[in-house]
């Protein structure tokens, strides 16, 4: 895995490829033009959000904007409807990152030692183990569906119960724990794949060796593993952060009205059949629902490949 | 592989008596991972056997136990073949063909051609590849909401082509039910062709040098090489990427829904959004139930053989 998406971030291992000036122009070309693709729909959406509404409608999208507005942001961030409440994306940003913070902790954590076990300290049907949960990463959520749905409503009434008799619902039933849930339930195979692909190639005689020493299970991997995992939690940290982030499923699913995620609040606000279509503060609310995964592929963007290519291949 | 050594084995050999503490020791790793497999065994394989226990109930609106045999199975069968006026479930399944079809092959063919102009020792290879890529830290919402503006005929594409002079061009798919799915392709493709290119640029700058040169030196043109030395040898990923590209393909739920508008009228429907509103809408959830399990044997039967290869190789 990383030695294949390292290769693929240094390049050039190999004799350079001589080609006429012409094929060079033509490859250059066909490169800078895809590229123009690519970033047109982003172009556009940035452009539509800094102009004001009548601009959109009776402009062109391609054209820089002329009267620039930060009202759609605005709009968008504080004051623009989601379903029925009109105060803007910021809450839902927030239980975005409530959800998101400890979904990303607590299954990256359980995937280093998941690896760790399953590297270090195999036992018998370690294979298949590792195995079935691998398939779980795979799995088409909406055969889980329903289950899912009936569980978390009997943890709400589990919630309101304690609340009758603790005045605490101890979280049962809250959406965002919910949703803590389901993301780290379903995000335990990545995790566990990636560690156990990383802790593959980290020497095994380094942990027998603290084994004769006397250390214990956990003091090997505090002491040993951890200290030398920091790639690996970056590029899981990473994987995980932007696939719970980006998730529409669940979070329509399992979590409505207010406390929906920012994707779901997102949805809500583009498709409301109700009023004037305003594009340039949807475009606003969606860059603003990107922005955090966009900073983090900008500024980590070899560890964003390296987790994409790791949970592709295995090899 | 070479077997690791495992340290259990290793300590029992060292240690001459073994108590109560070291098979506690023992015990740990395996105590460790058990909750997560617990979570697993739970939360993806009962579940999935539960969704598979509903879709032979007759349950409406609320899951009962009412068994009916097949019957679910047996409504969608006859759903398959019901094309005037086309059923829901049959232009899933054709919506399916289409978008799935044009999803896999373009972004396999984008991606290969991307990755080979790519490997010819660019200049900017390192400003050129992340604008591939970018698209894949967005959530699906996000990409449907910019393509959904981008392809609009009012204010988008169309209109921006109007300006320049060209008032014949009509481009209303995104807006006219028969043709929306293909704008969903679009999209989809936008979002996961860099995917592709990485992982196929990782697989050619894993390739051998030496073999190129040799072809070099036996006069193969750089068409011949590719032709017939480089693109068989990436076999084993094109393979990958085939099987990750139908297995998201199938999953596709969100950008559906973000790129059409809520899907109006069933017309950009896929099995996963079929299953969704049979199950939460339209009170049908035994038969949503079947349509999810349906859904599920699809990608086992693809990822099941794709794992096991990939798992067995290695170990």
């Amino acid at each position: 895995m990383t030695a294949a998406a390292d290769a693929l971030v240094a390049g050039r291992s190999r004799e350079p490829a001589r080609h006429s000036m012409t094929t060079r122009v033509i490859i250059y070309g066909v490169l800078v033009l895809f590229a123009i693709v690519y970033l047109l729909p982003l172009v556009v959406m940035v452009m539509t959000s800094l102009k004001p509404l009548d601009e959109v409608t009776g402009g062109n999208m391609f054209y820089f904007p002329h009267d620039l507005t930060f009202e759609p942001w605005k709009k968008a961030w504080g004051t623009t409807c989601v379903g029925l409440t009109c105060e803007g994306i910021k809450g839902y940003v927030w239980n975005s990152v409530r959800m998101v913070v400890p979904a990303v902790l607590i299954s990256t954590l359980l995937g280093a030692l998941n690896g760790y076990v399953l590297t270090k300290w195999r036992f018998p049907g370690h294979k298949l183990v590792f195995g079935m949960m691998l398939f779980a990463c795979f799995i088409p959520f909406q055969s889980v569906l329903i289950p899912m749905a009936m569980i978390l409503g009997k943890l709400g009434a589990l919630g309101q119960t304690l609340i009758d008799a603790t005045g605490f619902s101890w979280g049962f039933g809250n959406p965002t724990v919910n949703l803590v849930l389901v993301h780290v339930v379903y995000g335990l195979g990545f995790t566990t794949l990636f560690f156990r692909n990383y802790y593959e190639t980290f020497p095994t005689e380094l942990v027998k060796a603290a084994q004769i020493d006397g250390a214990s299970f956990f003091q090997i991997f505090r002491r040993i593993l951890l200290p030398n995992s920091a790639p690996i939690f970056i590029v899981t940290v990473i994987y995980q952060f932007t696939n719970i982030w980006n998730d529409f499923l669940f979070g329509s699913t399992f979590a409505a009205g207010d406390s929906s995620p920012m994707t779901v609040a997102l949805y809500n606000i583009v498709n409301t059949s109700t009023g004037v279509i305003e594009y340039n503060v949807n475009m606003a609310a969606a860059i603003i629902a990107a922005a955090p995964t966009l900073v983090v592929y900008i500024l980590a963007g070899r560890y964003f490949v390296r987790g994409l290519m790791a949970g592709a291949v295995k090899g | 592989m070479t077997t690791a050594i495992d340290p259990v084995v290793a300590y029992a050999v060292e240690g001459p008596r073994p108590g109560l503490k070291d098979h506690l020791r023992d015990w740990i790793p395996r105590l460790v991972l058990a909750p997560s497999f617990a979570l697993v065994l739970i939360f993806v394989y009962g579940f999935n056997l539960w969704t598979l226990l509903i879709s032979f109930t007759n349950s409406k609106a609320f899951a009962n136990f009412n068994f009916i045999g097949w019957g679910n199975y047996a409504k969608l069968w006859t759903w398959t073949f019901e094309t005037d006026p086309p059923s829901n479930w049959y232009t899933a399944l054709v919506n399916m063909v289409i978008f799935g079809g044009l999803y896999v092959i373009f972004c396999l063919v984008l991606g290969l051609a991307l990755a080979i102009l790519l490997d010819q020792k660019i200049r900017g290879e390192g400003i050129l590849r992340p604008l591939y890529l970018y698209p894949l830290a967005l959530s699906f919402i996000v990409t449907g909401t910019a393509w959904k503006l981008f392809l609009d005929p009012r204010i988008g594409l169309e209109k921006a082509v109007h300006d320049l002079g060209w008032t014949s061009f009509h481009f209303d798919w995104v807006v006219n039910p028969r043709m929306m799915i293909y704008c969903v392709a679009i999209a989809g493709i936008w979002q996961t062709s860099g995917f592709v290119m990485a992982m196929f640029l990782a697989a050619l700058r894993g390739i051998d040098g030496e073999i190129l040169k040799a072809a070099q030196i036996d006069g193969a043109s750089a068409y011949a090489t590719y032709r017939r030395i480089i693109i068989p040898m990436m076999r084993p990923v094109f393979m990958s990427a085939l099987i990750i590209l139908t297995h998201m393909a199938i999953k596709s739920y969100d950008l559906v829904l973000s790129v059409t508008g809520k899907n109006p009228g069933g017309a950009a429907e896929l099995p996963s959004t079929f299953m969704y509103s049979y199950t939460f809408t339209r009170n049908q959830m035994a038969v949503g139930s079947a349509s999810a399990i349906i859904m599920l044997m699809t990608i086992a039967a693809i990822m099941v053989p794709y794992l096991y290869s990939e798992l067995r190789e290695k170990h």
